[in-house]
């Protein structure tokens, strides 16, 4: 095991002192998971920041938070822990330390895959193909071969999937995952935790999403945001089905299935990702960590993008602008699927085991003795 | 910026609980009402930032409160812990009163826990705020702005200029400024005088600069000794303060809650001269918490040392310090600074005291102690599983008892008997009128509440007319 670092610490002696007041109990999963434990290791750590959804409830609740000396600052401290642990549990293991400047990495994957879809495009086609109106079947295709959207689509998504999943298996040996077998009550209620997002609701009322004020404006966008891209992965999905299944060449007319999920998805995807970036404009500073704001800026404004060129591009097809803007397009969404395993997007992975091993700790493990 | 050329109908010095319940109520009644909180923003809320629940009558099940809590077993409660050292008539309406307490307080955004939570012994009798006092802090505070009450940080009131009983003005030191607020009527909600160790000194002594401050250091106790020294009839014993047994080791101010022990029913507990001095085991812990500052204030050196071992670890909450720890018991007294020898002895003659039992940490079990002085009547196991392990205590002050007197009305008397003319209080600086000795979990928080509505509805009843 390597030497702890110094975020690991921290958590730790703020830990120490939450297990020794416990007044946030009633706020999310973390404390009652807390409070199972009298000694934290660097796995239970990992665990309980995973657990975290990052809410700061506790921070305006706490009496010791700053200017106190003691200075808890749970969402912080766990924010940069969670992305400590990103880093560690990347795979291929070199590609972690892109975690340390996710921002830049982002922004530069994006450019690079922008880049590369367009130069592809003018290389593979002459100017007046690539700028002339195109209908009908097919009309995609004569911009960037079918052949080439499908491997570059392939390749990078499948090299997504993998690294997040060997990411999820690294995250799995380190925190030894469930900790055991999971009855389908626990798992029932994980899913319904993770689908609801039940710990960003601080309770009940909502959590303090800008101020020491409750609201549910985080949980909505963040669902939004969620809701959106699944439906622009069904929209996707659908998409091939028709044309592998039925031989049903996009582009697809307006009404149709794949164009109005991709639509309804693109829209919230940008409510979403602007809602969520304008929160975190505005939020109090105090229990936010610099240290990650600019990788969650970053796929924050990547997600924005991918759904504002999607609907640009539906709105231009039948103009000249159409070849530009898929070539931005699907650029910006193969760069995503390249850039996904070393981004914010692996917090869901991560939550997900957490929430399912909570699920399994509180069916099994007592509360430590309490007062 | 503030207006201060302008005369408020109000002005409330204090800014926790007891200070923003009475704002609230006023603004509420209709009054122009400013606050003068000592604290900056980040540190406001006096004491009640450190609190966690409110004690309630109630009839029966409440979502927030199981069972029921009814007036003569409140009353029993509050006489035992006071050995009747308490005003009747108040204490009673004051009980009465705490019925519509939580309700109150959600109409100002607080929220409560839901009584779900086995783990919580008081579930019954007291009402928990989620996430603790600070959030019932910043909830009041987000009310009272929204209905226009002027919030003033970093401002002390200094001074309360007085006349036949009949306030005008407050001198004050305004984020460092002198200034004066001019008011039509004045509620005291500042507080005790626990953080003045001068103040302390006058009846402790040397003693004083060995207790910890559990609350906010603001608590200076200054509206307090202008008021009495203005004629304001005084109330309560003013060497008596609520203090629990704290980690020796806690800061010596505004440590708050994480900073208190319950180890001391699982363990033995000796002074500076390694004595046991009290029976660790007389009553389950809610039921003695409150007793052992001051036991511990009385000890030399105002020191305690909880002694326990390996097999005691998990019967209490984890301490946000480590325990001191050694395989002998002579070396954990080496590490401490007591005399070896004399606490083997005691350790020796208190495991051949236990007689056997059944050990249960959360009841009153059978494992008891015979023929030994003083005995330690529950949980006494032999201390014999190493590691041993040594907690050092010290008092942790929560707030004192001296106050101002107050009627029914929460009007603030004179001492030549009759009612100031336009001064209320509520909260600390008068909780000794009921409260002459011992505590109640979450009373104090109760009182503030209970009183900081009266004082503020009486005091814009009165500007009104």
């Amino acid at each position: 095991m390597a030497q702890e670092s110094e975020t690991v610490a921290e958590a730790r002696r703020q830990m120490e002192i939450c297990n020794a007041c416990r007044y946030c109990e009633g706020y999310c999963a973390v404390f009652p998971a807390m409070a199972m434990r009298r000694a934290f290791t660097a796995a239970d750590l990992t665990h309980l920041a995973n657990l975290c959804h990052g809410c700061k409830g506790c921070y305006h609740a706490c009496q010791y938070a700053p200017p106190h000396p003691f200075g808890v600052n749970i969402p912080l401290t766990f924010a940069e822990l969670r992305q400590e642990g990103y880093a560690r549990h990347a795979w291929p293991a070199p590609m972690g330390r892109l975690f340390a400047r996710n921002g830049t990495v982002v922004s530069l994957f994006a450019a690079a895959g922008v880049a590369l879809a367009l130069i592809l495009a003018a290389a593979l086609q002459d100017p007046a193909v690539l700028y002339a109106a195109q209908t009908g079947t097919g009309a995609f295709f004569r911009i960037i071969p079918y052949w080439l959207m499908v491997s570059l689509a392939t390749l990078t998504f499948g090299y997504g999937v993998v690294a997040m999943a060997m990411g999820a298996r690294n995250y799995w040996r380190e925190t030894g995952g469930l900790g055991g077998a999971l009855s389908p009550a626990g798992a029932g209620e994980a899913a319904v935790d993770i689908l609801t997002m039940r710990n960003l609701g601080g309770g009940g009322h909502g959590c303090n999403d800008v101020d020491d004020g409750f609201s549910q404006r985080r949980r909505w966008l963040h669902q939004a945001l969620f809701l959106g891209f699944m439906l622009c992965f069904a929209a996707t999905t659908t998409g091939a089905l028709y044309h592998h299944l039925l031989g049903w060449k996009s582009p697809h007319a307006f009404l149709s299935l794949p164009v109005e999920l991709g639509t309804w998805g693109g829209v919230l995807m940008l409510i979403g990702a602007a809602g969520l970036m304008q929160t975190k404009i505005i939020t109090d500073p105090g229990p936010v960590s610099r240290k990650v704001l600019g990788g969650e800026f970053a796929m924050l404004g990547l997600l924005f993008l991918i759904a504002a060129t999607g609907l640009l591009l539906l709105a231009l097809r039948h103009t000249g602008a159409m070849g530009v803007m898929l070539a931005l397009h699907l650029g910006l969404v193969f760069a995503f699927f390249l850039v996904m395993p070393y981004s914010k997007m692996v917090h869901g992975l991560y939550r997900g085991i957490a929430l399912l091993r909570n699920a399994k700790e509180k069916r099994t493990r007592p509360v430590a003795a309490s007062a | 910026m503030a207006d201060l050329s302008r005369t408020y109908d109000v002005l409330v010095a204090g800014g926790g609980n007891a200070a923003l319940c009475a704002a609230i109520s006023a603004r509420r009644a209709g009054a122009s009402v400013v606050v003068a909180e000592h604290a900056p923003r980040a540190m406001r809320g006096g004491n009640s930032r450190h609190t966690r629940n409110l004690r309630a009558l109630h009839a029966g099940p409440t979502g927030v409160l199981t069972g029921s809590y009814l007036e003569e077993e409140y009353w029993d409660d509050l006489y035992r812990v006071t050995g009747g050292r308490t005003d009747e008539a108040l204490a009673r309406m004051c009980i009465r009163a705490s019925e519509h307490a939580p309700a109150f307080l959600e109409s100002c955004g607080v929220v409560f826990q839901p009584s779900l939570s086995g783990t919580l012994s008081l579930s019954r009798t007291n009402a928990f705020f989620l996430g603790g006092g600070k959030a019932l802090v910043n909830a009041l505070y987000r009310t009272a702005e929204r209905l226009g009450v002027v919030i003033l940080y970093d401002t002390e009131v200094q001074h309360i200029a007085l006349k036949d009983g009949f306030a005008t003005e407050a001198v004050v030191s305004h984020r460092g400024f002198p200034a004066r607020i001019r008011f039509k009527a004045f509620i005291a909600s500042a507080g005790g005088f626990q953080a003045n160790r001068d103040w302390l000194r006058k009846y402790w002594g040397e003693a004083a600069d060995n207790f910890q401050i559990r609350g906010t250091p603001y608590a200076r106790g200054r509206v307090l000794r202008d008021l009495l020294d203005q004629g304001v009839q005084e109330v309560g014993d003013a060497t008596q303060f609520h203090a629990v047994a704290n980690d020796a080791r806690a800061p010596t101010e505004d440590g708050g809650l994480a900073m208190r022990l319950d180890c001391v029913p699982f363990s033995i507990v000796v002074n500076r001269d390694g004595e046991r001095f009290y029976d660790e085991g007389e009553d389950v812990w809610p039921k003695r918490y409150a007793i052992w500052g001051r036991l511990i204030a009385q000890q030399p050196g105002q020191m305690a040392f909880a002694i326990t071992d390996a097999k005691a670890r998990t019967d209490y909450l984890p301490p946000v310090f480590p325990p001191h720890a050694a395989d002998t018991i002579a070396g954990l007294a080496a590490q401490i600074g007591l005399d070896p020898a004399r606490l083997e002895k005691v350790v020796a003659d208190y495991n051949a005291a236990v007689r056997p039992g059944t050990f249960s940490a959360q009841t009153l079990d059978d494992c008891r102690t015979e023929g030994l002085v003083p005995p330690k009547s529950h949980w006494a196991r032999r201390i014999d599983t190493p590691p041993y392990y040594c907690h050092p205590l010290r008092p942790g002050i929560t707030f004192t008892f001296l106050g101002v007197k107050v009627n029914e009305r929460a009007r603030i008397m004179m001492a030549d008997g009759r009612p100031s003319a336009n001064m209320f209080a509520s909260g600390e600086i008068m909780s000794g009128n009921i409260l002459g000795q011992g505590y109640l979990a979450g009373f104090g928080m109760t009182i503030g509440t209970v009183f900081g509505r009266i004082a503020g509805e009486e005091a814009a009843k009165l500007v009104r007319n």
